[in-house]
């Protein structure tokens, strides 16, 4: 039986590159929207602006205290009540980015935290803008110490792209939860599914503890 | 926005709801315990220095730490049935959250292990411990303190990871959202007041975690 069960598992292959690839979309498209607004929220953040620091705070404290599959949820089910209906997969990419971005922007602030103050005096006795203070100074530094988490954020991010199936998103846990229905080898399909996410998440894994190593010296 | 929020509803529903955060909590305090029984032995396979205990353990922290961790729920709850061994959702729910935790608590360990001071072990060698002798007073107390934040941080980490049980229809607080939502049609009453309850249970930890934090960097100034 299982031999049996393997072969159509071997026909149904494409099916699993497609979830793969949809994966990989997800993941890419959500890793870069964000990165940038992680950065732009942690720069603020980062900052003096009271007003701002609170509610980018508040922000982070929901993103980050509440379960992922709830704002999938939330972005889903609710979102549409206030006026804003969304298809499967924009409303993944919008969870991931909610998501993401909180996390990022925490890394992108402690980052910025680690310079030391006098840093930002010199830089402003140079006479450049508080701008050119962040953007010349100020964020080549910290770098060193945003990159090595940040690899491992994009890890666990695309980790949680998992978590979109449940809204019908045609992923790699999705075409899994469609094929276990059809061929009752839980241990094969999974197993399969498994493999291709390592595919993806262990070369970022290593590249994560290379980067680490390096910026350590 | 929220002009016609329904308190009433949700006040109709509390039990569900209180019911529902019951279990999140059982849930994620069984499988923390579980969990960090789990990341001592894995982490004490790793640093024996025996290759036939070291290497599988290395498999599995890997293979967990680069698979996500609803596949892992899915491969257990699909797949234990095929080998023939029937348990409740509830309890393949804990199980996949022990050995997801396991992993990154083996790592956090070793990691406080390791950030004890090369020095210190050859002192204790010097002074003519043996290695359970150095690893029990000398190692151990040291690299415990370190380990604390980040442990609280994998338990805020591990009671998020409770809701994707809600997908193996194990009843947590999500799943109380779930049932909500499918019996009024109330999104809104049902998933704010689950992500509230979440909250709550994220400041006490974050709180705790803070603090401990605090209480280190503080030992570390003397």
């Amino acid at each position: 039986m299982m031999a049996f069960y393997f072969s159509r598992l071997v026909e149904i292959f494409p099916f699993f590159l497609k979830g793969l690839w949809m994966t990989t979309k997800v993941a890419f498209l959500s890793l870069i929207i964000c990165t940038l607004i992680g950065f732009i929220l942690g720069m603020i953040r980062s900052g003096n602006n009271r007003i701002l620091k609170w509610i980018i705070g508040t922000y982070v404290a929901f993103a980050r205290g509440t379960p992922f599959v709830v704002q999938i949820f939330i972005v889903f089910f609710i979102f549409p009540e206030w006026g804003l209906q969304l298809e499967a997969f924009p409303a993944a990419l919008l969870a991931m980015a909610i998501m993401g971005s909180a996390f990022i922007c925490e890394i992108v602030a402690s980052g910025i935290n680690a310079i030391p103050k006098g840093q930002w005096e010199s830089a402003s006795s140079s006479g450049l803008t508080k701008l050119q203070q962040l953007r010349l100074v100020i964020l080549p530094q910290s770098m060193k110490v945003i990159v090595p988490p940040l690899v491992g954020q994009y890890v666990l991010l695309i980790k949680d792209t998992s978590v979109v199936s449940v809204i019908g998103v045609m992923e790699l846990t999705r075409v899994g939860w469609v094929t276990v229905v059809r061929i009752p080898e839980g241990l094969m399909v999974f197993a399969l599914v498994g493999i291709l996410y390592f595919s993806i998440s262990y070369p970022l894994i290593l590249l994560s503890n290379y980067l680490e190593q390096r910026m350590a010296l | 926005m929220l002009a016609n929020f329904n308190f009433r509803i949700i006040f109709e529903y509390l039990p569900l709801f209180l019911n529902g955060l019951k279990f999140t909590f059982l849930i994620s305090l069984v499988a923390l315990a579980l969990a960090l029984v789990t990341g001592i032995i894995a982490c004490a396979c790793r640093i024996s220095g025996l290759k036939f205990l070291k290497y599988p353990v290395i498999a599995y922290i890997e293979v967990i730490r680069s698979t996500p961790l609803l596949v892992q729920i899915y491969f257990l709850y699909f797949g234990l049935p095929t080998l023939g061994i029937r348990v409740p959702e509830i309890q393949t729910g804990i199980i996949a959250l022990m050995l997801n935790s396991g992993a990154y608590i083996a790592e956090i360990i070793r990691a406080g292990i390791s950030s004890v001071d090369q020095g210190q072990i050859e002192a204790g060698q010097s002074s003519g411990l043996n290695y359970f002798q150095r690893m029990r007073f000398i190692i151990l107390p040291q690299a415990l303190g370190v380990t604390v934040p980040p442990l609280l941080g994998q338990a805020i980490v591990l009671v998020k990871d409770t809701a994707l049980l809600s997908l193996i229809s194990v009843m947590e607080l999500t799943r109380s959202g779930q049932t909500m939502t499918s019996e009024r049609f109330m999104p809104s009453e049902a998933f704010l007041t689950v992500a509230f309850f979440y909250m709550c249970i994220y400041f006490c930890l974050k709180a705790l975690a803070d603090w401990s934090q605090k209480k280190l960097i503080f030992r570390e100034a003397y």
